[in-house]
């Protein structure tokens, strides 16, 4: 039996209001390729961020090489052989690949350094991976792939005796991948372990040997990779009761209000839907799967390249949010920080923004009817603040999100999109969010829910689309819309 | 679940509101005032506050533009450029090109909205700072008026346009000072009871959200950025005719002088908080500042020096203050 290079166990990690990781193990061999698994939030991120000393853990204890490691910092980590390949290339554009390479463990005197050693030593790592690239040549000069590399080389430069990857084909070509699995058997074979983080499950038989599974921030299983089968993986990934908190009551929908054929940009690619009146069309797939680039496109934020929107069968054009606004469109954004809310000034004014034509006109302002638009939707929405004239930025994520419902609201929408609805806020915030779209269905406005918790998607939810890689990938009506068939149509198996 | 009350800001009457908010400056400039009262007496005659007065009212034109500019989040450092500019166009078009007066200060104010236009349509199009473009069109603007005169000052002789801006309505108030009233009142309209002028705080506030509520950001911006380059232009047509000469560099610095109003009557140089009150007390601190230190025949060097330390302090206390209200 191989050495076991790494274990973490009973690891602990609040946030605010967030128990991330709650008991977490993870085991590592020495030679061998370890996937991670698990839904977004599953805990998988926050879990490599305490192994690499991002994150300080909050309890439990991680052994490296048999002796208790104590990691508190990104220098600690490095210090015990850990190497993070982030999903995002990390490298400075504008430097050569030795310079890169090199960053922060420069060689020489600090005021001196050995440009001409770092570079010699650089060249021969490519050439040891056939690289075909010179050393001296700039990393804004390689495609993704080589730069991808690039990161592959640093990370094992050095003493690396353990790599983190985090998704590292999301941006390589078939071809790119191969390749990326030669090098990675190339490091196995010299006994370094490898944690591998992927969302593609056809590429775990491939290249793993074992398989752990996440769940809502709780270890769930670990299963050699020979020895399970997509769906047993599937079924632990999801295997969760679905609350009864969302308490929906189903209309009958015919009457088709959206239609949107073909719809392609750069984001996404011949995506085609109908929604029908007083329907709540729930939008799942992972993140990145093209669920908030299609609400964009449809609501005039990105350009749409081809494609068409039919609003009651009539073709519209939307080239501007003001013409989704005038077809009768809302949209709630996903970050409510940065697209929702206007923190510095009051509920007053962000729930009257949209609708401002309804008070003012010729030379005045209508403060009378500005009140009563801000006191109605503030108090239908309960959204819980002294007054209106309180500063949005002062309310917690949940009444935030009642506001930016509300300035909605206000505008009378037929089509309303809701973008992560009740992302970050808490369960009785929820409830009441859950309970108002239940209420708008049932007058017959259209909703379309973009969310990444299964459990919302399925109790709210009249059908479900299912996204990947840009593109519609399922539609599933409520009867088949389980958490393993939406999670197969999401992942690439 | 508790809600703190502390960012409330409950509907008060104008006046109280006005009081609250600009309370701090106000304070400052009564302080000021009566230091510079019982330094040198003459302060506080009717001539000496009307001369106050006129001088202000220049940097005023810019500074309500710059108020409107800040609180949609940009930031205009061509005007005092366009003001130079300006003076040179009315001038040139009057003196060597016989235009009527009239025509010739449409002219300079079309030359001004020009820029402006430039300006906002830049910033939109490349999405590069505003700081940069408007200070890449200062240099531009400034270049061409110094090409276009040799850098000499054109001399003007007739008493009808002199009048414009060293003449007196009714024998009593200087003619930059009515302007400046048409200007006030057009930017507080703008400001409090129009759609743009929430537009205006709604881009400044937040850029994103403001175009997922429907804002028309690029109208938003040529608005703000043409009137500033008119605003500029008027200044400088009034400031030649006030000096009897069309002068390629007479609003050189004139757009610190605006920012430095506008910013201490509390508007935010970050967007989205503002207000042309605070504006004009700002405006009439710096013109008491001066004022009082030239009546004590203090040196304009050390001028300079007070405003640059009295603009630190006063902007800084309302950055703490701020900072109290809006929890981040």
């Amino acid at each position: 039996m191989e050495p076991r290079l790494l274990e973490m166990n009973g690891i602990q990690k609040y946030f605010p209001g967030v128990h991330a990781l709650d008991d977490v193990h993870l085991d590592l061999l020495s030679g061998e390729v370890h996937a991670l698994l698990g839904e977004n939030g599953a805990g998988k991120s926050t879990l490599i961020k305490v192994l690499g000393g991002i994150y300080a853990k909050d309890g439990g204890e991680i052994i490296i090489n048999g002796q208790k490691a104590e990691i508190n910092s990104v220098k600690d980590a490095e210090r015990y052989g850990i190497s993070i390949i982030h999903q995002e290339i990390v490298l400075v554009p504008e430097m050569t690949i030795a310079d890169n390479i090199f960053l922060g463990k420069e060689t020489g005197p600090a005021a001196n350094i050995d440009r001409a050693g770092m570079l010699k030593k650089t060249q021969e790592l490519l050439d040891s991976f056939d690289m075909g690239l010179s050393a001296g040549a700039k990393v804004s000069s390689l495609n993704i792939a080589q730069q991808q590399m690039v990161e592959i080389i640093r990370a094992t430069f050095g003493e690396a005796r353990i790599i983190v990857m985090d998704e590292p084909t999301s941006s390589l070509s078939d071809k790119e991948v191969d390749a990326l699995f030669d090098t990675v058997k190339k490091l196995t074979a010299q006994g370094i372990g490898i944690i591998y983080i992927s969302h593609r499950m056809s590429e775990l038989d491939i290249i793993a040997d074992r398989v752990s599974v996440y769940r809502d921030g709780k270890y769930v299983a670990t299963k050699k990779v020979k020895e399970t089968t997509t769906d047993e993986l599937v079924a632990l990934m999801v295997g969760r009761e679905v609350g009864n908190y969302y308490n929906r009551t189903y209309n009958e929908c015919k009457e088709t209000v959206l239609e949107v054929r073909g719809l392609t940009n750069k984001n996404v690619k011949n995506v085609s839907f109908t929604l029908k009146k007083g329907e709540i069309l729930g939008f799942a797939g992972l993140v990145g799967a093209g669920r908030t680039e299609t609400m964009r496109a449809i609501f005039g934020i990105d350009p749409i390249e081809s494609g068409e929107i039919l609003i009651d069968g009539n073709r519209v054009e939307i080239h501007s949010t003001q013409d989704a606004m005038d077809a009768g469109i809302g949209l709630v954004p996903e970050s409510r920080r940065e697209e929702g809310i206007f923190p510095a000034m009051s509920i007053k004014f962000n729930e009257t923004i949209k609708v401002l034509t309804e008070f003012i006109g010729g030379f005045r302002v209508n403060a009378q009817r500005e009140n009563e638009i801000a006191d109605k939707y503030m108090k239908e929405l309960s959204v819980r603040a002294p007054g209106t004239y309180t500063l949005v930025g002062n309310l917690s994520g949940g009444n935030q999100q009642k506001v930016v419902i509300a300035s909605w609201l206000a505008t009378k929408p037929r089509i309303l999109i809701l973008d992560e609805p009740t992302r970050g806020i808490d369960i009785g915030a929820k409830t009441e969010i859950y309970a108002i779209m239940n209420e708008l269905a049932k007058n017959g406005v259209s909703i379309i829910m973009v969310s990444s918790e299964l459990p919302e998607i399925i109790g709210m939810s009249d059908r479900v689309i299912v996204m990947r890689s840009g593109e519609i990938s399922g539609e599933l009506e409520r009867s088949e819309a389980t958490q393993v068939n939406i999670m197969k149509n999401a992942v690439n198996i | 679940m508790s809600i703190k009350e502390k960012g409330a800001v409950k509907a008060d009457n104008p006046v109280v509101a006005y009081m609250k908010r600009n309370g701090g400056i106000i304070i400052g400039f009564f302080i000021l005032a009566t230091i510079i009262q019982i330094n040198t007496p003459q302060f506080l005659t009717s001539k000496n506050i009307i001369s106050v007065l006129r001088q202000i009212s220049t940097n005023l034109y810019c500074a309500s533009a710059i108020t409107m500019i800040l609180i949609a989040g940009g930031i205009d450092l061509s005007i005092g450029a366009v003001t130079s500019l300006s003076s040179v166009v009315v001038s040139t078009f009057m003196v060597n090109y016989g235009f009527p007066i009239p025509l010739a200060i449409l002219v300079a104010l079309a030359v001004g909205a020009m820029v402006g236009f430039l300006n906002g349509t830049i910033i939109y199009k490349t999405g590069l700072p505003p700081f940069i473009v408007t200070y890449s069109l200062q240099s531009i603007c400034q270049g061409i008026a110094y090409v276009w005169t040799g850098a000499q000052p054109i001399r003007l002789t007739d008493q009808n346009f002199i009048f414009l801006g060293a003449g007196y309505a009714f024998g009593v108030i200087p003619m930059p000072l009515i302007y400046l009233g048409v200007i006030l009142v057009f930017v507080w309209y703008i400001l409090n009871r129009t759609k743009l002028g929430r537009h205006i705080y709604a881009v400044g506030g937040n850029e994103k959200a403001a175009e997922f509520s429907g804002v028309n950001i690029r109208k938003v911006r040529w608005f703000v950025y043409i009137f500033s380059g008119i605003m500029a232009a008027l200044a400088g047509v009034v400031l030649s005719a006030r000096m009897y000469s069309g002068q390629p560099a007479v609003g050189a610095g004139g757009e610190m002088d605006a920012i430095a109003a506008v910013v201490l009557g509390g508007t935010s140089m970050g967007g989205g908080r503002g207000s042309i009150g605070g504006t004009i007390i700002g405006a009439l601190l710096i013109g008491i500042l001066n004022n009082g230190l030239n009546l004590a025949g203090i040196d304009s060097y050390w001028q300079m020096v007070a405003k640059g330390a009295i603009i630190l302090i006063a902007v800084y206390v309302d950055f703490v203050k701020q900072g109290n209200k809006l929890r981040k």
